[in-house]
């Protein structure tokens, strides 16, 4: 385009602009075209497929922002749950070529838990979700390796199965070696098995209820060559650490791969450490005292207004940890990338928590 | 209405220090069961105010292009006065309060929200929330009463200026948007003097006001126009009576919330070392309804559950209507007066109120058909006697006051 063109948008986005105000262009068209290129990056739910009892694949379908992802990696969704929006990780498991510009992700229920229920359950196609781009190193390198070992367990098999759908023909020796309760809670049991049928994949079921949590001894009688195999690891954390631990003892910890799905589980209690990332102190507060009260005694100066809950003009990003609503013991839990607001006034420190400002 | 404190009859002589615990141990129980309650039924309401919002602006901008056929600019500004109404009332106003602030959508709260007003969100947040809901009717503090420019209580000392106040009232109405900003920003004292005339704190206020006043203008009263073509000037005509259209329809609405007869204000002194109970005190009887349909609810943003709104500023508009039940089911267990009335009369009440202290207290009572004529004679008196004339005046009227009482 040439320059005088691009003056003449810019000028177009002015004018836009100036009829719109004080909204953005973009309030008016997200009402018709909530996926278009431009906007913030959002997806369309257009299909739910159970794979067993409690997980189900979610078939999206992306805005027109959506870049491409590298099979492994994950993906940060956005959906209101009662009405409150819920920002969790999920792995893209879908095969690039075989897909008509949607992806999927495959949940799995957990006991009490607010978003994969909500999705396993509630989740109707037509909804809009948000989305972040995918991201991740959980990925095979460019290089494919000449030997593969996958060491799964329950949900933990959907980065790898991202992983197989797409490369799995570029894989010479795969070995995959995946717990799950029993045979019919494998998640994309058939699928793999098919796969293993075709004799590109060399598949190790362990029904953990018949034979016990997978030991990285009893791996080792399983898959013999394991130290010449480059190994992708994801599951719940009891074996992520045995993993890491049998790998570091026999030297050979570069050679495998780990993901976790679970966060850092937070001490949540009475009182914490809050550390306020812009002026890079840290005050230590007790439970009954509001953040607020604590961070000014510490002479920060802060933003606040009525200072009784009601005028919202101390709200800031709790950028990670919890804090408890002193009105009614509520708790408020952020990970990174939340950035959940909370009033300072109200809010109590229930852990370590970091604030933003 | 004189302060609460000085009056003969104070409507919460009859209750103990423990009723006031009780009765906000109570209200504290409302409140959380809403906060409990709150999901996905309110979050899809708030969206779907806003999209029905939006497109009727949409449509309506679209229908004035083609202002210069009087069905299209009557649809059209009706249309506009509609929209503007709504995106004040039941959408700006409560989004900047929080009330949607725990969706933790960052397109709807409280941080980010802007509105079709000329104060800025954050100027006016400042200003309406932290002063006004904490003040509430205190007098001296809260600087909705009268948006200090007009005597609206009885303690406020009369002077012949106020006899114009109807007429200020009146053009306060018309562009109460402007009158918003001016009051958000202080204008009165700031403009005061010379050292606060050049607080840079103040002059970085005053220009994003500026600024933000430049953008709407331009997009009401030269874009949209523009774009009309041939109908420039009857869309930009469409323009300002939509402005004007909310501007009164708010502006009455927000009259009704504090002014009509009745409503208690408190004195400064009152209000220290406030329990939460008599906060929630305060709030009850510094505020009136005004009942209505549905339709109406919406269209005053659901200030027309003023107690419920001062009460609970933070919760949801779309629940004060639920909750008002067992509100107003306090009040009559308490013995406390639940202020509400259709929408003509609290707005008669409350301009009957701007009428009355435009005059000297007791004035309007005394006069009868019969004696006006001597009335107006001591008006006159009042008004071009000077100060002294005007002490003896009250110094009567408090006699008489007394006289009344010992009778
Ligand atoms: C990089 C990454 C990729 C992920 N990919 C997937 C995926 O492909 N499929 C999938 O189903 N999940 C995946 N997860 C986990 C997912 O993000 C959520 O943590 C999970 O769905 C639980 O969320 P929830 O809202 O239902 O539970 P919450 O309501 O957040 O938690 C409920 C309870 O469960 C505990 N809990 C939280 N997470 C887990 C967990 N993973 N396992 C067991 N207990 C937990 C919590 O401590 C809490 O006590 C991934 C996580 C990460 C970080
Ligand atoms: S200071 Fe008012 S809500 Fe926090």
């Amino acid at each position: 385009m040439t320059s005088t063109g691009l003056g003449l948008r810019d000028r177009v986005t002015r004018l836009v602009e100036a009829a719109t105000t004080p909204l953005l262009p973009r309030d008016y068209l997200d009402l018709f075209a909530p996926l278009r290129s431009g906007a913030d990056l959002r997806g369309k739910v257009v299909a739910k497929r159970h794979e067993t009892a409690d997980a189900v694949t979610v078939v999206i379908k992306p805005g027109r922002g959506w870049r491409e992802h590298v099979p492994g990696q994950y993906i940060r969704i956005g959906v209101d749950v009662d009405g409150v929006r819920q920002w969790r990780a999920y792995s893209v498991t879908s095969d690039r070529a075989a897909t008509d510009g949607t992806i999927s992700i495959c949940v799995k229920a957990i006991p009490d838990g607010k978003v994969s229920n909500h999705v396993v359950r509630d989740l109707r196609p037509g909804t809009v979700v948000q989305l972040d781009q995918a991201t991740g190193e959980f990925t095979l390198p460019a290089q494919r390796p000449a030997k593969a070992l996958f060491v799964t367990a329950g949900s933990g098999i959907t980065p790898v199965m991202g992983m197989l759908r797409n490369h799995l023909d570029e894989l010479p020796d795969a070995v995959l070696v995946h717990s799950a309760p029993t045979a019919q809670d494998v998640v994309f049991g058939e699928e793999l098995r098919a796969m293993a049928a075709t004799g590109r994949l060399r598949l190790v079921e362990r029904h953990t209820e018949r034979d016990g949590f997978l030991k990285p001894v009893e791996l080792a009688e399983l898959v013999p060559d394991l130290h010449e195999r480059t190994t992708w690891a994801c599951g719940p954390a009891g074996l992520l650490e045995a993993l890491e631990e049998h790998w570091a003892a026999e030297g050979i910890a570069d050679r495998l791969l780990i993901e976790q799905f679970r966060p850092r589980v937070l001490v949540t209690g009475e009182g914490g450490a809050v550390t306020y990332n812009k002026t890079g102190t840290t005050v230590e507060s007790d439970g009954a005292t509001p953040i607020l009260d604590a961070a000014e005694e510490a002479g920060l100066i802060m933003p606040s207004g009525c200072r009784m809950g009601i005028c919202y003009g101390c709200v800031l990003p709790l950028r990670e940890g919890a804090v408890r609503d002193i009105r009614n013991g509520e708790l408020t839990v952020a990970a990174p990338g939340d950035g959940v607001l909370v009033q300072t006034c109200i809010s109590a420190a229930a852990g370590a928590c970091d604030i933003d400002h | 209405m004189t302060v609460l404190q000085k009056k003969s009859d104070n409507p919460v002589a009859h209750l103990s220090a423990e009723d006031v615990e009780e009765i906000g141990r109570r209200l504290d129980a409302i409140r959380q069961e809403v906060v409990d309650s709150r999901g996905a039924d309110d979050a899809a309401y708030i969206r779907k105010v806003i999209d029905v919002q939006r497109k009727i602006e949409l449509a309506s901008r679209a229908v004035l292009l083609l202002s210069k056929f009087p069905p299209a600019w009557f649809i059209g500004t009706a249309g506009l006065s509609v929209a503007k109404i709504l995106e004040n009332m039941e959408i700006g106003h409560n989004i900047l309060h929080g009330q949607w602030d725990w969706m933790r959508d960052p397109k709807i709260h409280s941080t980010t929200w802007e509105w079709d007003m000329a104060s800025p969100a954050e100027q006016w947040k400042h200003s309406h929330n932290e002063l006004h809901h904490t003040y509430t009717n205190v007098v001296g503090k809260d600087n909705d009463l009268g948006y200090g420019i007009m005597r609206v209580d009885e303690d406020q000392k009369w002077i012949p200026l106020y006899l114009a106040q109807p007429l200020w009232n009146f053009v306060n109405a018309c562009f109460f948007e402007y009158g918003i900003a001016a009051y958000d920003l202080e204008l009165g004292k700031n403009l005061a003097t010379e050292e606060r005339r050049n607080d840079p704190k103040f002059k970085a206020a005053a220009k994003q006001v500026l600024k933000k006043i430049r953008k709407q203008a331009t997009k009401d009263y030269l874009v949209h126009p523009a774009l009309s073509g041939p109908s420039f000037v009857p869309t930009l005509a469409a323009n300002f009576v939509a402005n004007l259209v909310r501007n009164l329809w708010s502006h009455s609405v927000i009259m009704c919330g504090h002014f009509p007869e009745g409503v208690e204000t408190y004195e400064k002194t009152s209000i220290e070392g406030e329990t939460r109970g008599e906060w929630y005190l305060r709030q009850m009887l510094g505020s009136a309804n005004i009942s209505g349909s549905k339709a109406m609810h919406v269209m005053t943003g659901n200030l027309s559950h003023q107690v419920e709104h001062h009460l609970f500023p933070d919760l949801p508009s779309n629940r004060y209507a639920e909750i008002a039940p067992k509100v107003k089911a306090i009040f009559d267990e308490y013995g406390l007066r639940y202020h509400t009335a259709s929408l003509p009369k609290q707005v008669a009440s409350a301009w009957h109120k701007v009428f009355r202290l435009s005059l000297p207290n007791g004035w309007m009572a005394a006069t009868t058909p019969k004696n006006a004529p001597q009335q107006v004679a001591q008006l006159y008196k009042l008004t071009t006697g000077g100060p002294k004339v005007r002490r003896a005046y009250d110094r009567a009227q408090r006699a008489q006051a007394e006289q009344a009482l010992a009778a």
